[in-house]
């Protein structure tokens, strides 16, 4: 049943879009354009697995056309639907709704106003370990341990801009679930999660009434924003419970609280320097202890580039980040006190090939995460990504990492630009 | 002559003398109290007063680049430019082609007397990145064009000396030096052709920090539009150290579109297709 609200969402844009669509063969008041990615992608996971039924390989198929309508009177729409088949976990064989929504802008004085309604997807930060201040959207986590993928979000957005800067409002009215690993699915915690039994601390569930605010404004070098969030977290806390539904089954149940965030993201961009920073406080949520407990975390960040080393094309740059959150161990997520350094290679070339590596430590445990990311264009169309994901010298008493131990993986993903 | 008095006679035949000479060595017609730098100052205000008050405009741009063994690949992207009277332009690049970087942008916010501002656009991540622009010499989509050659060339990038004028193709030619004020400039100094007529610029040659001819620039197939403002149909840049060349075919040009300061900011590019 908690299924089927999505899904209602999901019909209502398709019908939404046949609509258009319908409108477009009949008249020549719409133009419309369609492009997207389709790719096949293999997973393999050199060690043994922890868990019996789990696959050492996973091969996967995915879908992401985008659909663009722009009318003559102004507004837009936009539809991109996310369609994943997994071989090896079913709960990973997934679609989203990644967006679907009405664009709608005018003009107010030398500024301008902007009107976003329906799905969509809402970035905010400048760091590359933890996107502390973004929180608009859901993670798809099921699709990367590395949480850069999102879940489409239902919204409305309004956005004005001018010389002073931009200010803008979400009102967010419904809330969506974090996605986990299946039983099959690597990548896992050793309890399987039960994400089809949420709970909630409001009354409303996942339809509470979500809002939040961000102004943002460049000066000079400096590029700052502000943000403030009210409403249901998207962070889950995951509880051991019993599960009827499962035969008495122990699981994780993930519950979704009711907290307020303020949140800071600041950028300053010299010639070769990068400094970033991102910080929040966030009140009203339990730690990993299941204690309410307010708290502040920070990234703070510089990168530097050497440009055209070597007398070639190519840039190289080296980062390092801290993370740092006040709650140390009892942080409910994994960037309690953690350091990461990476580098960047952009080659310049006509196949634009690129390198990124980095290495997550964590200063209290000895575990470290490292991560090795090659692409490279293959033709106009065709283009490729190989990525090695590896743990090591994880801690058993590193509750949060010692499940996935076993889970290091190399992938290899061909992408079909259309 | 006879009767006229010797002086004027004297500045009579120095005249001819001169009109002889600039027949034939290419003196300058510029007054001869100047100096060569003054000159060529004077020659980068007029091309830029030339091109003044054009407003805005778009264009669309298909870029060939071509490798020593002659294999292509193309590029196609959009071009809008903003001009700021009291300062550098404001240019905004939207990617078509290839594919896998469709939907990107590039928003270029130009300084006269500091560092350009920059953002990118990066359409899968939905995110707004604020880049340095001190990658003055990198290669733009992999081409034989650094980022400096694509940039608007504002007089007080460059300090100037004048050289000679020649004659190119079925032209005139004034040649002067511009050398890069922007330490950054992967070049120590630029040679420029451009034509007496309308001062279009028919070729550019840059020499490296070493002092080593690099590049060499050719403009090709002016159009003019709006009965003032000349730009090149083609430009062709070929690299001579590695052999590689880039062509640049510009389309569609429009100027005095309905663009403004709105369709150039960084909440903007968020609604770039």
């Amino acid at each position: 049943m908690l299924r089927s609200r999505p899904q209602i969402l999901t019909r209502v844009a398709w019908l939404l879009a046949m609509a258009l669509g319908a409108q477009v063969c009949t008249g020549h008041e719409i133009d419309y354009e369609i492009f997207g990615q389709a790719r096949l992608e293999n997973r393999w996971y050199p060690e043994n697995a922890a868990y019996p039924g789990q696959s050492d390989l996973a091969s996967g198929i995915v879908l992401e056309p985008e659909f663009y309508f722009e009318s003559v009177d102004g507004w837009s729409f936009t539809l991109i639907p996310f369609l994943r088949h997994d071989s090896a976990d079913p709960d990973r064989s997934h679609t989203d709704l990644r967006e679907a929504y009405f664009l709608l802008l005018g003009e107010i004085g030398d500024g301008e106003w902007e009107l976003r309604l329906g799905v969509d997807r809402v970035f905010w930060g400048v760091v590359e370990s933890n996107h502390l201040v973004d929180i608009i959207n859901q993670t798809d986590l099921i699709e990367h341990p590395d949480e850069e993928v999102e879940l489409g979000q239902l919204m409305a957005h309004a956005t004005w801009s001018g010389n002073l800067g931009a200010a803008e409002l979400f009102i967010l009215p419904h809330h969506r679930e974090r996605t986990f690993p299946g039983r099959k699915g690597r990548l896992r915690s050793s309890l399987v999660v039960d994400d089809d039994h949420p709970s909630y601390e409001s009354s409303a569930k996942e339809w509470h009434m979500d809002f939040a605010l961000r102004y943002s404004q460049n000066f000079g070098p400096f590029d700052i924003g502000v943000s403030f969030f009210d409403g249901t977290s998207r962070d889950p806390l995951l509880r051991p419970q019993i599960s009827e539904q499962r035969d008495g089954e122990l699981v994780l149940v993930p519950h979704y609280e009711q907290i307020r965030q303020f949140g800071i993201d600041a950028q300053l961009t010299t010639d070769e320097w990068l400094f970033k920073l991102e910080a929040i406080h966030r009140a009203d949520s339990q730690n990993l202890r299941y204690v309410e407990e307010d708290y502040a975390a920070f990234v703070i960040g510089a990168e530097y580039t050497f440009y055209s080393i070597l007398g070639t094309a190519a840039d190289f740059g080296v980062l390092g980040e801290w993370c740092y959150d006040e709650r140390g161990k009892d942080a409910t997520n994994i960037f309690d006190d953690d350091l990461l350094i990476g580098i960047r290679v952009a080659f310049n070339d006509i196949q634009n090939t690129e390198i990124f590596s980095s290495l997550l430590k964590d200063r209290d445990y000895s575990t470290s995460a490292f991560v090795i990311e090659f692409s490279r264009r293959i033709s106009d169309q065709w283009s490729a990504n190989l990525e090695l994901f590896s743990l090591f010298n994880v801690e058993k008493k590193d509750t949060q990492f010692d499940p996935i131990r076993r889970d290091s993986f190399l992938e290899f993903r061909l992408n079909y630009n259309f | 002559m006879t009767g006229a008095h010797p002086r004027l006679r004297s500045v009579l035949r120095l005249a001819v003398l001169y009109l002889i000479l600039s027949t034939f060595y290419g003196v300058p017609v510029y007054s001869e109290s100047l100096t060569p730098e003054e000159i060529g100052l004077k020659i980068a205000r007029d091309t830029q007063a030339r091109d003044q008050d054009f407003g805005n405009l778009t264009a669309q741009q298909t870029m060939i680049l071509r490798n020593k063994q002659g294999q292509e690949s193309q590029r196609q992207l959009r071009v809008k430019i903003l001009e700021v009277p009291e300062d550098g332009d404001k240019s905004l690049f939207v990617f078509d082609n290839p594919r896998d970087v469709q939907g990107t942008a590039l928003l270029i916010h130009g300084h006269k007397d500091t560092s350009d501002d920059q953002w990118l656009y990066l359409p899968a991540l939905k995110r707004v990145k604020r880049i340095s622009s001190s990658n003055q010499s990198g290669s733009f989509m992999g081409s034989e064009f650094a980022y400096e050659d694509m940039s608007s060339p504002e007089v007080e990038k460059f300090t100037y000396r004048y050289l000679r004028d020649e004659p190119c193709g079925d032209l005139t030619c004034t040649v002067m030096e511009r050398y890069p004020v922007n330490r950054k400039s992967s070049y120590s100094r630029q040679v420029i052709w451009q034509d007496k007529d309308a001062l279009r610029a028919q070729k550019i040659e840059y020499y490296d920090r070493k002092n080593a001819h690099l590049k060499t620039l050719t403009l090709t197939d002016y159009k003019l539009y709006l009965d003032r403002y000349w730009r090149a149909s083609q430009m062709t840049m070929v690299n001579h150290l590695t052999g590689k060349s880039t062509v640049i075919t510009w389309t569609d040009y429009q100027f005095q579109t309905d663009l403004d300061d709105r369709d150039f900011t960084k909440t903007g590019l968020r609604r770039i297709r």
